[in-house]
């Protein structure tokens, strides 16, 4: 153990003309709160640890901080100091040439445990994992859960009070197909069912991925008749096929960001008013709305924007007296005028 | 200031990590830089470092040393604190990295991320590592998500206002929560109900306003037998009654009904449409289901059912 009385005590971290933090001239960095520092601190030291070649840029990347601010992390790890009984300053390390060495850790070369939240989040995430029957390595996701499970402890414990079920049994075929397609990187062919126009269509698709989110599979790929990115839900794949054909995704087709919501209106989309009665509230929970508005006895006003309004109009006829569309005033009368016709079948 | 917090702190846990037995409080300002010199001023701000360390998941332990130390002293048990040893192998690896991809931007995308810094620094790189293709994905889109999950992770009992299913106005509930159930992408709430002292389920898209703590923590006693996920599936279970029912659909028309029917052929008496029977259970939701269709489907049987689509019609007129 070194002792460094004061200022410049032992070996500089850095070049020798470095020093302490802040003696560089240079602005602190960005403040994160001290806790989440602190956090980053003790796993710093641990991280390099298990290494056996640690560079600066790297390690910044992995912590998701500059250069700059890892080495003022690494400067404040090597200022730790214990004044008392005997003064030492237990942890020791260098960063020379870019490379991160730690030569004395003392108490902290481990990392702390995982909390209850972060480990209960893993393994929830890993339990919905596997409930998913389009995932295929289930060996290596029971592995996996057994070792955090291990690792974590008590703080394990919770995760299991929170489950996450997914049904997407009926379409585990179907996405068996799409994996295969994107290992290979083939076209599909696939009939689609479009329930909005209840209408089949029959399209070729690249595909790109495969999304589980709100508990459905979805295939996400460039559609070639649309000439864009496009979802299809796989419980609507009536059919498919994987073609002999190579995927050719365009370099500028952008997966779309699923955490923002699956379907996000455009500013060029109709704008549909409906008014809801307490009935007919769940309206507003399955689909965005860009506004809802509180009428009083549990009614509801809702605006919402679609570049189809073919299903709104189905959703009007299934809503009946539970939900009315109040603008655009023709898509309220085409509705009354589905209704009517509707109606006419029964006589 | 921060950055001042953040030296004590970490010079804290040097110290009581590196600690063979335990130290006073003042043995601890003298041995901790960046304390204040007056006694009451650093006992305050001890307090303080000691509740931060504690949030942080650092086991602080409390005791009295062997040695006649009359003052009790704290520590940092190396057992208690250090991540036990984890390895993965480069699949396992690949597995983490796609849970941990899991809760992006939901309410615990937080943990997940300190979760993985810590495994990172125990030498496991689950991020970089990419399962092709497939991307599952929760989302917490209620508000009142987040306090739950914080009553089931400590078992506190909570309050909230609730609106169920076609009701007018909300009523204010009293839940002693057992877990949190994600069903087909919806979140549930299950436990005890104190108001009706029955067990009960709770969709948190329907709670409005804020959820509430009523009790401390530790509360709420989980039963053995409880399951969660079991409440849950039961709650929208298919009843078992099913009954049939005959349609007729136009030709090219009723694609979604036709997907598990029990028979669709040709309408000998009327060409250009299929008679299609079909099973269902719940009679108003298949109603629901029928009038979407609009012109395109009509009930011949049962009388009910036709009945409740022509009611659903004529709703939209009236």
């Amino acid at each position: 153990m070194t002792t460094r009385g004061g200022v410049g005590g032992g070996r500089p971290p850095e070049a020798s003309t470095a020093g302490r933090p802040g003696a560089r001239g240079a602005a602190p960095p960005r403040v994160a709160p001290a806790t989440d520092r602190l956090q980053r601190l003790l796993a710093l030291v641990p991280y390099v640890i298990s290494r056996k070649v640690v560079g600066l840029a790297d390690t910044a990347a992995a912590f998701g901080v500059s250069e700059r601010e890892l080495v003022d992390d690494l400067n404040m790890l090597w200022c730790v100091e214990i004044r008392a009984p005997d003064p030492y300053c237990p942890i020791d390390l260098s960063y020379e040439g870019g490379e991160i060495v730690v030569s004395e850790a003392e108490s902290i070369d481990r990392p702390l445990r995982l909390g209850v939240d972060e480990a209960s989040a893993l393994l929830v995430a890993l339990r919905m994992l596997a409930e998913l029957s389009s995932l295929e390595d289930r060996s290596a996701l029971s592995r996996t859960i057994a070792k955090l499970e291990a690792a974590a402890g008590e703080a394990g414990a919770v995760s299991a009070q929170v489950a996450v079920q997914v049904d997407d049994r009926g379409t585990a075929g179907t996405a068996a197909q799409v994996r295969d397609a994107l290992d290979r990187g083939r076209r599909l062919h696939l009939s689609h069912y479009v329930q909005a126009r209840d209408e089949v269509t029959e399209r070729d698709v690249d595909p790109m991925r495969l999304i589980v989110v709100e508990g459905r599979a979805y295939l996400e790929g460039w559609c070639l008749r649309a000439e864009a990115v496009r979802l299809f839900r796989l419980d609507r794949v009536l059919a498919l096929t994987v073609t002999g054909e190579p995927a050719a995704v365009p370099t500028g087709a952008r997966p779309r960001d699923v955490d923002q919501g699956l379907y996000r209106p455009s500013p060029d989309d109709a704008e549909v008013e409906l008014e809801l009665s307490a009935a007919g509230r769940w309206v507003a929970e399955y689909f965005p709305c860009e506004s809802v508005a509180d009428l009083g006895d549990g009614r509801l006003r809702v605006g919402l924007r679609t570049p189809d309004t073919q299903w709104v109009r189905r959703l009007a006829l299934q809503l009946g007296e539970d939900g009315r569309v109040v603008s655009p005033p023709a898509l309220a009368a085409q509705v009354r005028e589905d209704a009517a016709a509707a109606l006419d079948q029964y006589t | 200031m921060s950055r001042r917090k953040t030296e004590r702190l970490l010079g804290l846990v040097v110290c009581l990590l590196s600690a063979r037995r335990y130290l006073t409080a003042s043995q601890i300002r003298d041995a901790v830089p960046g304390y204040p010199e007056s006694f009451d001023a650093f006992k305050r701000m001890f307090e303080r470092d000691k509740d931060e360390l504690r949030e942080l998941g650092i086991p602080l332990e409390t005791g009295v040393s062997a040695t006649a130390d009359e003052e009790p002293g704290y520590r940092i048990p190396r057992q208690a604190y250090v991540l036990p040893e984890i390895r993965l192998e480069p699949d396992e690896a690949a597995v983490l990295g796609l849970a941990a991809r899991v809760w992006r931007r939901a309410e615990l995308a937080g943990a997940v991320a300190g979760a993985l810094q810590k495994l990172r620094a125990a030498g496991i790189d689950a991020e970089e590592t990419m399962q092709p293709g497939i991307e599952p994905r929760l989302r917490t889109a209620e508000a009142a998500f987040g306090p739950l999950w914080q009553a089931v992770r400590d078992r506190r009992p909570v309050t909230f206002s609730y609106r169920a299913v076609g009701r007018s106005s909300s009523q204010q509930r009293h839940l002693e929560p057992w877990g949190v159930v994600n069903r087909h992408g919806r979140w549930y709430a299950a436990g005890l109900d104190t108001d009706r002292g029955e067990t009960r389920v709770f969709r948190l898209s329907r709670i409005e306003g804020p959820v509430t703590f009523c009790g401390p923590a530790g509360a709420v006693t989980v039963p053995d037998e409880a399951d969660v996920r079991e409440m849950v599936r039961e709650r929208d279970a298919t009843p078992p009654v099913q009954r049939t029912a005959v349609l007729q659909v136009r030709h090219g028309a009723g694609h979604g009904l036709r997907r598990g029917a029990l028979t669709d052929e040709p309408d000998p008496r009327r060409p250009g449409w299929d008679l299609v029977r079909a099973a269902f259970s719940d009679m108003g939701w298949y109603a629901e289901n029928l009038a979407w269709f609009g012109p395109d489907v009509v009930v011949l049987e049962p009388t009910d059912l036709r009945d409740a689509v022509i009611g659903r019609l004529k709703g939209v007129l009236a």
